[in-house]
């Protein structure tokens, strides 16, 4: 095992990465920049070194600053955390000539599953189901409608050079076709330059399910369960639920068994995550597989609770090259569900509200209640970095047990200061179509107004 | 002639501005983007006019009510 290792990130996972180490008895380096000189992680860390002015690209993701500190601080590994550099294979690189070990996967696995285009051709080609669609050269009309009669209704048309939900439609039969295949083009064409347009399956009731996997160095591959982060605003998560509701044991091991499949197909070493699409629109348990992530993930933790283990020591395990236990050592029981409190005001569009938290307190922990934050009271809020301010992760029998727990939980939350998204987390768990059944990532953007309006009126 | 300021409402960092002074300006034209917690935030002139001055510059950080562009009718 490791003697000392630098955490190349800041706030809660820089802190959460602290505490296995405390508890395995590895030393940590923290590294920050000027804005985080008090930071919790700082001053839970062994050692902590400046390494940057506060803009992140000054600081958090200087590769050779990171580097120059884990030399002269004799770190053995880097642990990269999530966002920053985590899956970047500069990093990864870096590491590898340096002869420093990184707690990610080496610089070609991230090349491959980073770029979503190349992971995608690699899924399919190993018959891992992708969203059914066209994204060929010839854009002659009838070849596109053809794709799209093809591909069944209703279905999307998008600018191929798109993104942020720009230039794309919903055609929703053959007679809207050619108008909205127009549209697109001119749109296209104004927005990025490019008239070429793709076609795909339209999923009208997508929920958003992930796989936990894991690999070691001797081929050994190990699911843990999925998880259910359908509950997003601008495809940012904002609950998690482990192990989900309303998925049949069926599709389950379909999509474990598909997971397992990518992760060998790239020979994948450490904790990654394999995501899905699972359209519940459909009566055929439709998945498809939109991306890889080769690193921890925010809401790991719903995950440890569900199997009693701990992924960042898992990380260390397979970085210091031991062996997996067999599959059928990881067994899940109960429910567990995560909620991000976050510093920003969901009435006014999630605008963030960066400040000074001036109280911050939360119930008694307990092995009901995890949170994991990298703030105290009397801590500033930085506009630097994200909004993350704490993350709540209840563990209950049942899901029903574990929405109460939440919902208690987060009432008896105190934070002042600043504004928080925990009235609408609150409201979420009160609300009675969450309760009865699982959602689709389109519950947000439909129950938004209902879901912020009793909170804001029992508090004016 | 009439002159207003047109304040930030969030606290961050002035990541581009996207006028120039002698520019004219409706209501609604984007006069500059500020970032903070990873989300660009744009800053719109509240009313038509033409850009007198420039109060900030980009990378500077301001805070919320921080006058960042001034406008004259």
């Amino acid at each position: 095992m490791f003697v000392r290792i630098l955490i190349a990130n800041r706030g809660e996972i820089a802190c959460r990465v602290i505490k296995t180490c405390k508890r395995l008895g590895i030393e940590t380096v923290a590294v920050f920049s000027e804005a985080d000189r008090n930071a919790l992680h700082v001053q839970l860390a062994d050692e902590a070194h400046c390494i940057g002015p506060a803009p992140a690209r000054e600081s958090y993701l200087v590769v050779d600053r990171i580097l120059e500190v884990a030399k002269s601080s004799r770190s053995e590994a880097i642990h990269p955390g999530y966002g920053f550099l985590s899956e970047n294979p500069v990093l990864s690189q870096a590491c590898l000539d340096a002869g420093i070990v990184f707690l990610g996967p080496p610089p070609e696995v991230i090349r491959v599953m980073g770029a979503k285009d190349a992971a995608k051709r690699m899924a399919e080609s190993i018959d891992v189901p992708v969203i059914p669609g066209y994204h060929g050269d010839d854009q002659d009309d009838a070849t596109l409608q053809n794709h799209a009669q093809r591909i069944g209704w209703p279905c999307l048309i998008k600018a191929a050079a798109g993104g942020g939900g720009r230039g794309m439609r919903r055609v929703n039969d053959a007679a809207e076709f050619a108008q909205s295949l127009a549209a697109v083009r001119r749109e296209a064409k104004s927005f990025f330059g490019d008239d070429k347009v793709i076609v795909e399956r339209f999923i009208t009731q997508p929920r958003h399910i992930e796989v936990q996997v894991m690999g070691d160095n001797f081929g050994r591959y190990i699911h843990l369960g999925e998880r259910d982060c359908s509950i997003q605003r601008r495809h940012q998560k904002v609950i998690e639920e482990a192990p989900g509701c309303g998925l049949s044991d069926a599709l389950r091991s379909r999509m474990r068994a598909a997971a397992l499949k990518l992760a060998s197909a790239i020979e994948y070493k450490g904790v990654g995550t394999i995501e899905f699409l699972v359209d519940a629109g459909r009566d055929d348990e439709a998945f498809y597989f939109i991306e890889m992530n080769t690193r921890i993930q925010v809401e790991h933790p719903i995950t440890e609770k569900v199997f009693g283990i701990d992924l960042v020591e898992y990380q260390f395990l397979i970085a210091a090259g031991e062996a997996l236990p067999p599959q059928d050592r990881f067994n899940a029981s109960g429910y567990a569900i995560e909620a991000r409190i976050c510093a920003e005001d969901p009435s006014r569009g999630y605008r963030p509200t960066p400040g000074l938290l001036r109280e911050f307190s939360v119930p008694q922990l307990s092995e009901h209640l995890r949170v994991d934050t990298g703030f105290r009271s009397g801590d500033e809020i930085s506009p630097w970095y994200d909004s993350l301010v704490a993350k709540v992760i209840v563990y209950g029998e049942s899901r029903e047990d574990a929405v109460r727990k939440m919902s208690d939980t987060l009432a008896r939350c105190r934070i002042n200061g600043i504004s928080s998204n925990i009235p609408l987390l609150i409201s979420i768990m009160e609300n009675a179509v969450y309760q009865r059944t699982a959602v689709d990532t389109n519950f947000l953007q439909t129950y938004g107004d209902e879901l912020l309006t009793p909170r804001q009126a029992a508090l004016g | 002639m009439a002159e207003l300021n047109v304040e930030s409402e969030i606290t961050g960092a002035v990541w581009k501005i996207t006028t120039e002074i002698g520019a004219r300006a409706e209501k609604g034209d984007v006069l500059m983007i500020l970032e903070s917690m990873k989300m660009e935030i744009p800053v719109e002139a509240t009313q038509a006019g033409t850009v007198v001055r420039i109060l900030v510059s980009e990378g500077e950080t301001v805070s919320e009510g921080q006058p960042l562009v001034r406008l004259s009718d």
